[in-house]
């Protein structure tokens, strides 16, 4: 049996600190812009400046002229090159939408490249894109997603797709619903923004034929592989490569244009070229997200129980299909019931194109705004038959019994089966630890008080370890030192230390003594990186085998050199030990690597090394859930929205460091707040960006954040994979939009007040009673 | 390639004197990162709004991206590569990082560090708000901040003077 028993491990459920800090907190990290080659040029991207318009022509010759610039190019020089492609979902016929690299005959956002100049330095790079001038006749926007579709180029729509989910027969639920609730609601469109913008630093070595691509992020083989194929090279040719990563969020380490652009820079100009995106940039050319509106229905019965649910959202998409298709439509289709019991369930999600900047994932893509919507539902079902939230709630969660729970749906291409869950075990939890009973009496005598202030609620169910595959492989040297190479990545999460907490479990050797290599095609073949919170999950899972094949394998070859069966010896202190006299090390893996090596006698007529290569395979995706609790006040004067307490309950079903767990669910809490309060990507009827600075896109900072609980739970370990675990990565996000709403419902005593995210204090102030 | 107006400048920096030419135009950001190939320096935004590249000019914390290289000829600068006593030795503040993970993907923490030694300088004995105040003009995208909080006050006890 692989599985990993389920109690607390030497290692694995320790809150140890991590590997990757000591180079950080020294300032010795290795970000993008650290990333330096001899005789490296500059690049700098020339945007429109015109959300929507036919492009005349592009006056380059000013910038050519520029002493020190090396080369600009506009779509001519670059025509042969297919526009950036998308990963596959099971929606066809989204390619005429895909954005070219350089902007071809049409200016669709602003923001949008449509021209590139390299230079002899950034500053006079930066000179030159100024002295670009783009002639653009104006056309008309498109700025809300609502609109009938327009003509995105003759023949095509601004509707490429429309994501349709359906079970049950919902028509009859509604025709004999006790009562029927119905809602419209919006979230804004707001992004990941990691602190560290984007960059990308090309160099090709022609000596080896080899093009490089450094700082790079979350997917490097499918890039390398797409890479390859769109500048007509062969893989092997082509090589990633992962530094440190400043956060991803989702939106970092997709295939942008620049990615291209440098790559192709490299191979015709002959010179290493770096491009390192500003924050101006970031705003109007990094991927944007969240932004649907949505209009359902629920059909009840006289306990407010559901029947069916029927909605109908538009997702705008921004300018272009980007590299994740409509797979942010399509989870949110497809994780909209969340934990609640549901017989009939019909969805249709307009993925619409607009003038804005093009849109893929945000941590939760699809969840933060499902979970939002149908958690506003609940709430409104529970006013409209007049019961407590929570009460509401209980009657529809799914029971324990329930699980597994086939949804009768698919995301990601797979079917969703809800693989274990205790929902309202979990629930009882969270409102014992955050004294919920004793919070309405304290809540109701500071209403009476003249205070506004409410609780709120959102129950959200995650999903997590999408497959197919990862592979991990694990080698000890003669010195004993080991060493594992994963084709996962890390955005900063931690994945370095995780990873070999989950090898030191089985190898009893110390993690801190070993190496993690991830985010690099030439270490190891295939990959699927750092994304959908899968690398504990699928990475782990493959590391945990790994461990197994290395132990057997050194128990195997120490077994005849110390005269004892395999089965009679284990591993201990990083030593081959007898079970029976577990105390006395009698060979270290060390000298196991030793008598392994090509020259030892031992392998003669095999493959020489005590290493190996085990791979994790998944059909289904694993569902993490919990519970977000907020409490909030509001300023009468202003309608400023203080969160005061906030905790969330995630079970995850084992965590392999408690710490790093929490930080994330922390982290998640915090970007899910700007998302709910703060943040927004604004745009003025022309289609011009209004947030593109730090001034104007208001990102959480210390003083915005509440006191915070986390409730890591693990009552219910995935039946999925040998470690019991699910991912942590989204759970502290995902629910803070509908918390906050329901808390700031609360607290307005207008149930159903909030319909928009993010809640602006003109907006709560416009409410408050006169 | 021109740049018609350069300047040869002094600078003095985690303790050694530097001297570099530079263009006027120059941030004192860029030129610690690519002149002095102090990288630990990060840009988040360059307009002096995540406080990523905040170091520290005779003591005081400043950001490095709203400072020409010219600016600063003749003063000290403390970078985040000037903050450990030694390769085998971290600052107290390095130390309670690690220990309370105040850090996930790190871009932020060189400039939350610079802005806490000096805060801690001048604060020895802070209150959990009083932390919270210091260092709410920097931006950290990973950690919710409450472990940065706790790291804080771990390292300002490491800081003081013991009885």
């Amino acid at each position: 049996m692989n599985a990993l028993p389920p109690a607390k491990g030497q290692v694995i459920g320790h809150s140890v600190t991590r590997l990757e800090d000591g180079p950080l907190v020294r300032g010795q990290g290795r970000f993008a812009a650290d990333v330096n080659f001899p005789r490296q040029i500059f690049m700098r991207v020339v945007r429109a400046q015109i959300a929507h318009g036919h492009l005349i022509a592009i006056n380059t010759e000013a910038a050519r002229a520029l002493p020190g610039v090396i080369a600009v190019w506009t779509h001519a020089d670059v025509a042969s090159i297919p526009p950036i492609p998308f990963r596959a979902t099971r929606l066809q016929g989204l390619e005429p939408y895909c954005q070219p690299i350089l902007a071809a005959g049409r200016v669709r956002y602003a923001g949008e490249p449509v021209a590139v100049v390299f230079a002899e330095n950034p500053y006079l790079a930066e000179d030159a894109a100024d002295l670009v001038l783009a002639e653009i006749e104006e056309l008309p926007v498109l700025l809300d997603a609502r609109l009938p579709p327009a003509e995105f180029a003759p023949g095509t729509s601004t509707e490429p797709a429309i994501v349709r989910k359906q079970f049950g027969d919902v028509d009859a639920a509604f025709a004999t619903a006790f009562d029927v609730v119905a809602l419209d609601l919006s979230v804004g469109r707001h992004s990941g923004v990691p602190l560290e913008c984007r960059g990308a630093i090309a160099r090709y070595d022609a000596a080896h034929d080899v093009l490089e691509l450094h700082g790079t992020a979350k997917k490097q083989h499918w890039n390398r592989d797409e890479i390859a194929r769109l500048l007509g090279l062969r893989p092997h040719g082509v090589h990633l490569f992962e530094g440190h990563v400043g956060g991803g969020f989702g939106v970092r380490g997709e295939l942008y244009p620049e990615d291209l652009l440098v790559c192709l820079a490299a191979l015709r100009l002959g010179r290493p070229v770096k491009w390192i995106e500003d924050r101006r940039e970031h705003m109007v050319a990094t991927n944007h997200s969240r932004e649907q509106h949505h209009s359902l229905r629920a059909a009840i019965d006289a306990q407010g129980r559901l029947l069916a649910i029927d909605a109908v959202f538009h997702h705008d998409q921004g300018a272009y299909v980007r590299t994740h298709g409509a797979r942010v439509a399509d989870l949110t289709a497809a994780m909209l019931p969340g934990p609640y019991r549901l017989h009939a369930y019909r969805v249709a999600g307009h993925f619409r194109l607009t003038n804005k900047t093009p849109a893929a994932t945000y941590r939760a893509p699809g969840r933060f705004e499902s979970t939002f919507v149908r958690e506003r539902l609940m709430d409104a079902i529970a006013a409209r038959i007049g019961v407590d939230p929570i009460e509401l709630r209980r009657r529809n969660l799914l029971a324990s019994a329930d699980m597994p729970h086939a949804r009768q749906l698919d995301a990601l291409g797979t079917d969703v089966v809800l693989d274990s869950g205790d929902y309202a075990g979990l629930l009882d939890k969270s409102l014992a630890r955050f004294g919920w009973d004793a919070l309405q009496a304290e809540l109701r005598a500071r209403r009476a008080a003249g205070e506004l202030v409410g609780a709120g609620i959102g129950f959200f169910v995650e999903k997590s370890g999408l497959g197919p595959s990862d592979g991990v492989r694990i080698s000890v040297d003669r010195t004993g030192a080991v060493e594992l190479v994963s084709g996962a990545a890390s955005v900063g999460q931690g994945v370095e230390t995780v990873l070999a907490q989950i090898c030191a479990e089985t190898l009893t050797v110390d993690y801190r003594a070993i190496r993690v290599v991830r985010g690099r095609t030439d270490r190891i073949e295939f990959g699927n990186g750092a994304h959908a919170s899968r690398v504990t999950v699928m990475s782990g899972s493959a590391t945990h085998l790994a461990a197994l094949e290395i132990r057997a394998m050194a128990l195997a070859t120490a077994a005849p050199l110390l005269q004892a069966q395999p089965d009679e010896l284990t591993l201990a202190r990083g030593h081959v030990v007898r079970i029976a006299a577990p105390e006395t090390d009698l060979m270290s893996l060390a000298e196991v690597a030793a008598h392994m090596g090509p020259g030892s006698p031992l392998m003669i007529g095999r493959t020489p090394g005590l290493t190996a290569e085990r791979w994790f395979y998944s059909d289904h995706m694993t569902y993490p859930y919990g519970v977000h609790l907020a409490v909030v006040r509001i300023d009468r004067g202003t309608g400023e929205i203080r969160v005061e307490r906030y905790l969330v309950a995630n079970d995850i079903g084992r965590a392999v460091n408690p710490m790093l767990v929490e930080g994330q669910i922390a982290g998640g809490v915090a970007q899910g707040l700007g998302g709910a309060l703060f943040e927004e990507f604004r745009y003025d009827e022309a289609g011009q960006p209004l947030s593109t600075t730090f001034a104007d896109y208001l990102i959480p900072t210390l003083a915005e954040m509440p006191a915070l609980d986390v409730l890591v739970a693990e009552d219910a370990p995935s039946p999925l994979n040998p470690l019991g675990v699910k991912g942590a990565g989204e759970g502290g996000i995902n629910g803070v939009g509908a918390a906050i709403a329901s808390a700031v419902d609360d607290a307005l005593r207008k149930p159903g007040a909030i319909t928009t995210l993010p809640i602006l204090p003109r907006q709560v102030h416009a409410m408050l009673p006169r | 390639m021109t740049e018609p107006q350069t300047r040869h400048i002094t600078l003095r920096v985690n303790g050694q004197a530097r001297e570099i030419t530079t263009p006027v135009r120059k941030t004192l950001a860029d030129a610690l990162r690519t002149d002095l190939g102090l990288t630990g320096t990060h840009l988040g935004c360059e307009t002096g709004l995540c406080g990523a590249c905040t170091i520290l000019v005779d003591g005081r914390a400043m950001r490095a991206c709203l400072m020409l290289a010219v600016q600063a000829e003749g003063h000290a600068i403390t970078t985040i590569e000037g903050l450990a006593p030694s390769p085998s030795e971290l600052h107290p503040l390095q130390q309670a990082f690690c220990r309370h993970h105040a850090l996930q993907c790190g871009f932020c923490t060189p400039g939350l560090l610079t802005t806490l030694v000096e805060f801690l300088h001048d604060v020895p004995n802070p209150s959990e708000a009083e932390i919270r105040e210091a260092i709410s003009g920097n931006l950290c995208r990973c950690t919710g901040y409450d472990t940065i909080v706790a790291a804080t006050l771990e390292a300002a006890a490491m800081l003081r003077p013991q009885p």
